[in-house]
């Protein structure tokens, strides 16, 4: 008997059909991947499985039986948990009130805490899954590992609930974690696996091939395919996901241009900051330099720092020969640097605002007349970029938050671009939950302003991302440059040669 | 307790439970000024003005105790003053007094406290039910609090008989009036509340991440029209106590005591977007604010200067306390 089953599952938003007709087996004790761009329904169809969703039509089984889910609360009873892909712990309470919140059973008694038997529910929780965590340290003191293990052991309680085997789903959860982390997030999985169905959700299609059973497909709200991990071919799921064989060449080397400026366009000399020291590197117009580390290497935070955003302590940035201060983020807008951060929902862009808002939130110039908002020049300006990027919005008013991140990633760029003036564009994990059709397009655009002459830093999302983009790649380990590694077209580097490096 | 005394035997730093460095900013500062003013002035660290500052401080904490659990949920609360001004002439009518010929004793005070219950559960349903946002629906109901008590006082002053309540204010054990082991006991209670309820985890954790909650199928709504409510008993008691002082019952009683536990709580570390502090932190800010206004006029500082000095310490103070957050680009509302 199937642990879930999914079939005809349809909703409809207002102007969108984002599930259509959705089929989907979960088997006992099997990892079954989820693949998908995004805006595939993937998580319209796991709101659904959690009760966050509604369906219009459609049904749900659960062993067998079907079930209508109202709430979060509802799908545990029936033996469903999730852990969400923000995740969904609250920071100033201790890990073992997380892992029984909303379900204390016998750690509260007439509203009383019993912190001894709340400790011992939580521990049995961490000890399914083998984790060293205490108990009692406040959540906010953990590493975002040691936080999802919590947010893991959270989900597993819902085994108290129900007397059967639980269907765990994991919406992204390797997206922010690094390599090392990954690894054992997957050693877990497998564990799970023994007691456990796992649904596992993924924007990386290595990760889905590496810990899953068998993956299923998502494509514009239905179920394209089904495929085995066994044997499965990397470039076939590619092709399931976007419909059709993509370009072989993903990161467009065929765009890119030879280097040939003299004189570099940025130059940085001994910069030293809180957490990364004497740090040297040029780039040229035109370049694209990834810079590359595992997590703690400083990287991100010398890319702030050329920004303006992070103190420095010593250290000299000349941009095309002429000294800069970079005392606050205004300092490096009026030099000529754009900076695209990570987060991009928190950092990047006001989500309630609209595209237009969003486009002209960095330069003012191009939309003013006099001090004034020239509505005409603004719309204008707008919808010129807006078809120069190809951004797929319905009107340039319509709020950003309702884009795909695609292409709320193409109007944070543009933001840098309609000032016509930008030298340097600072990259901090441009693709960073974007499907595989959408970095494509980042890709794209990413050479196209090489190529116009703009320098680019980049920290990239994976290593095949740095080696395929980049023209040079600095290797930072322990705050310091560790090594430089050149990367032209036609003589990549092996991710080996930079992992060496790295730690 | 029994929380503290387990260790983790994983091999990881060592996780911080409770107290950091953060938390010992307040009272390291109370311990300063203190020291600062008794240097200062000799009246200053006599026994008797410390005394008198414990005592001075009794209605204050309460009223504090009570705001602490709002503004870790991360909403706002400025009924005091209403709540206050209610309860003062309930129980001022109720027990033995110069109006009418009641006489109910304890059960006069209990209704006192019933009543500003009542009129935080108002508060409480505003928001969750009418979406009213805490700052307006707590102004709101404090102006009904205070129409209520002017309607209640209805131009005669009630002046109390009632032996037992007037000796809250005079009467004394172990060299602290009645109202200040009251004030204890109600930051006793608090601190329990605080740390061993339902009620009190659910206010922090509302504070620290809502969303959270209803996501792992907690019914939040509840809790929140409960904080408030119990937030409304503590003014109630306030509002008793303040008549016990006065030896009558008058609508200003709660007049002002809504910022200055506000300023309390925030000095003391609470902080008012939520998921921070406590009873204990509000506990010490009460102590740091009625030291800093005794210690100005035992310095001699004139009255004409005392509010600005105050105001300006107190801004300073919670500079201070944000430093060790402070960074760049950091967004401030």
């Amino acid at each position: 008997m199937n642990a879930l089953e999914v079939r005809g599952l349809v909703k409809h938003y207002p102007g969108v059909k984002a599930l259509d007709g959705v089929d989907l087996v979960v088997r006992p004790n099997e990892v079954l991947g989820l693949a998908g761009e995004n805006g595939a329904g993937k998580s319209t169809l796991l709101k659904a499985l959690v009760g966050l969703v509604s369906p219009d039509q459609g049904q749900i089984f659960v062993r067998g039986q079907a079930v209508k889910l109202r709430n979060v609360v509802d799908a545990a009873n029936h033996g469903i948990g999730m852990v969400f892909q923000e995740q969904s712990l609250v920071p100033n309470l201790t890990a073992a009130e997380n892992i029984v919140l909303g379900s204390e059973g016998a750690g509260v008694r007439r509203g009383i805490y019993r912190w001894n038997e709340m400790r011992r529910l939580a521990q049995e929780q961490l000890d399914k899954i083998g984790s060293p965590i205490d108990p009692l340290a406040r959540t906010d003191t953990l590493t975002f590992a040691e936080r999802q293990m919590v947010e893991i052991a959270k989900v597993l309680r819902i085994e108290q609930r129900s007397q059967h085997p639980p269907v765990i789903i994991l919406d992204e959860p390797t997206s922010v974690l690094e390599s090392k982390e990954i690894e054992t997030l997957f050693a877990q999985i497998r564990r799970l696996r023994e007691f456990a169905s796992v649904v596992f959700v993924s924007h990386r299609l290595d990760e889905v091939l590496d810990v899953c059973d068998r993956v299923t497909v998502l494509r514009s709200g239905q179920s394209v395919g089904e495929v085995a991990t066994a044997g499965a071919v990397p470039r076939e799921l590619h092709r399931m996901m976007i419909g059709s064989t993509g370009s072989d060449d993903h990161y467009h080397e065929n765009a890119a241009t030879p280097v040939t400026a003299d004189q570099p366009r940025l130059s940085v000399r001994g910069l030293s900051g809180k957490s990364f020291h004497d740090v040297d590197l040029d780039v040229a117009a035109g370049e694209i330099l990834a810079i590359v580390g595992v997590h703690g290497s400083g990287r991100e935070d010398v890319c702030r720092a050329l920004f303006g955003a992070e103190p420095t302590t010593a250290g000299e940035i000349r941009m095309d020969g002429t000294k800069v201060d970079l005392p606050s983020t205004r300092a490096a807008c009026a030099a000529g640097i754009g900076y695209v951060p990570a987060e991009r929902k928190i950092e990047g862009m006001v989500g309630s605002m609209s595209v237009a808002d969003n486009m002209t939130l960095a330069k003012q110039k191009p939309r003013l007349t006099g001090p004034f908002v020239a509505p005409k020049k603004q719309a204008a300006l707008v919808d010129s970029w807006i078809k120069r990027l190809s951004i797929r919005t319905p009107r340039r008013d319509t709020a950003i938050g309702r884009l795909s991140g695609g292409n709320q990633q193409k109007v944070v760029l543009a933001r840098w671009l309609i000032g016509g003036d930008v030298k340097l564009l600072l990259l901090d994990h441009p693709t960073r939950g974007l499907d595989i059709g959408a970095r494509s397009e980042v890709y794209r655009l990413m050479r196209e302003l090489a190529s116009s002459g703009v320098a680019t830093v980049l920290l990239a999302d994976s290593l095949e991302e740095a080696i395929g983009m980049a023209d040079r790649i600095l290797v930072m380990n322990d705050g310091r440059v560790a090594a430089e590694v050149a990367c032209p077209s036609g003589g990549k580097p092996s991710p080996l040669d930079l992992v060496k490096e790295m730690v | 307790m029994t929380v503290t005394t387990e260790v983790a035997p994983a091999p990881r730093r060592s996780s911080r439970r409770g107290a950091s460095f953060r938390d010992a900013g307040p009272p390291v500062a109370l311990i300063v000024i203190f020291g600062v003013f008794a240097a200062l002035s000799p009246q200053f660290r006599s026994f008797g003005n410390v005394q008198n500052i414990v005592d001075s401080a009794a209605v204050l904490a309460v009223v504090t105790c009570g705001i602490t659990f709002v503004l870790m949920m991360g909403s706002i609360d400025l009924s005091a003053a209403g709540v206050m001004g209610a309860s003062a002439l309930t129980v001022s009518l109720l027990v033995a007094n110069n109006r009418n010929g009641n006489d109910f004793g304890f059960f006069g005070i209990l209704a006192a406290v019933l009543l500003g219950c009542a009129f935080g559960c108002l508060s409480g349903l505003a928001l969750v039910l009418l979406k009213v946002p805490s700052f307006m629906a707590t102004l709101g109901v404090s102006a009904v609090g205070l129409g209520v008590a002017t309607l209640m006082f209805a131009g005669v002053q009630p002046n109390i008989s009632d032996a037992a309540l007037k000796g809250w204010a005079v009467e004394r054990f172990l060299g602290f009036s009645y109202l200040t082991w009251i004030a204890v006991a109600c930051i006793l209670l608090g601190w329990l509340i605080q740390r061993y309820t339902r009620l009190g985890r659910y206010a922090y954790a509302i504070g620290g991440a809502e969303e959270v909650l209803t996501l792992s199928g907690v019914q939040v709504r509840p809790y929140k029209v409960a904080v408030f409510a119990l937030a409304g008993a503590f003014y109630g008691l306030g509002g008793v106590m303040v008549t016990s002082q006065l030896g009558a019952g008058l609508v200003q009683a709660g007049n002002g005591y809504d910022f200055s536990a506000i300023t309390a709580a925030v000095v003391g570390g609470t902080l008012l977007t939520g998921g921070r502090g406590g009873v204990l932190h509000s506990a010490v800010g009460v102590l740091l604010v009625m030291v800093l206004t005794n210690g100005l006029v035992q310095v001699g500082v004139s009255p004409y200067w005392q509010g600005g000095v105050e105001g300006v310490i107190v801004v300073a103070a919670v500079a201070a306390a944000v430093i060790p957050q402070r960074r760049r680009n950091q967004v401030v509302k």
